[in-house]
């Protein structure tokens, strides 16, 4: 498990766009580098960002190693009904991460 | 020590860390492109790309973009790829949007080995593709140093 940060207003306009930000804790290695041993620290990134509102899928990313350690992603959506914001990735060694938030009908 | 190990020593210590630093030249991104475009061409313009013209620290530098669009079923901005030319892998992001976005922008903070020209394609809906680029000096690249 690992740990994230997501930022939702706490309430928004019907059918306007609001934004979300998002805080993955992750180191982002890149394979490039070395630890104090000379060995090659393979590559291990937050791959895949998805961002679901009531289940239903507003935003994803594909995140490379060219996105800098402890990814953030601020990005827009929009709600009919109050509900809850899901944010879930996944890293290439397959941990898994997920934060909500919930949010009101201004 | 004798004075002449000294002296090579001191010439090792010179080359090395330009041996260390793998100097990325520019990749051609052409293939990459019409890989991702299936072939169609790109419209220059219409994407909003904010990232300093001077970025000290190449390991995080903020970059925001926006793709103006009415975000409707039947016209929306349904990904945007960002490309590092100068990157060991010039695929830094890409994002996927739908009409339940509202808006086609992203914010994020991404790693540039380098000075380099940043290049952003947004897929439109109906497979429609917008091109822009911009350039950005980087002081301290980002993958140059492995001892860290």
């Amino acid at each position: 498990m690992m740990l994230g940060r997501l930022l939702v207003p706490p309430t928004v306009r019907k059918g306007e766009a609001f934004e979300i930000k998002v805080l993955v804790q992750h180191p982002m290695e890149t394979g490039f580098r070395r630890d104090m041993n000379g060995q090659s620290i393979p590559l291990n990134v937050v791959n895949r960002v998805v961002c679901r509102i009531g289940g239903r899928e507003v935003f994803s990313a594909e995140l490379g190693s060219g996105v800098a350690a402890n990814p953030y992603l601020a990005f827009f959506a929009t709600a009919d009904a109050p509900g809850e914001v899901e944010v879930e990735w996944t890293d290439d060694r397959g941990d898994r991460g997920r934060v909500s938030a919930a949010f009101g009908l201004a | 020590m004798k004075r002449r190990h000294f002296v090579a020593g001191l010439a090792a210590l010179g080359a090395m860390p330009a041996a260390a630093q793998r100097f990325q030249p520019a990749q051609d991104i052409t293939p990459l492109l019409r890989e991702l475009t299936a072939g169609a061409t790109a419209q220059p313009g219409g994407i909003e790309i904010e990232l300093p013209r001077i970025a000290e620290n190449g390991n995080s530098v903020p970059m925001r973009i926006a793709v103006p669009s009415p975000m409707s079923a039947g016209d929306h901005v349904a990904a945007i790829y960002i490309i590092a030319e100068r990157n060991p892998r010039p695929r830094v992001a890409t994002f996927h949007f739908g009409p339940a976005s509202g808006k086609a922008e992203v914010t994020t903070r991404v790693r540039l080995a380098g000075t380099q020209t940043v290049t952003v394609l947004a897929e439109l809906s109906g497979k429609r593709f917008r091109i822009a680029t911009t350039e950005v000096l980087v002081t301290a690249a980002a993958c140059l140093d492995e001892s860290l």
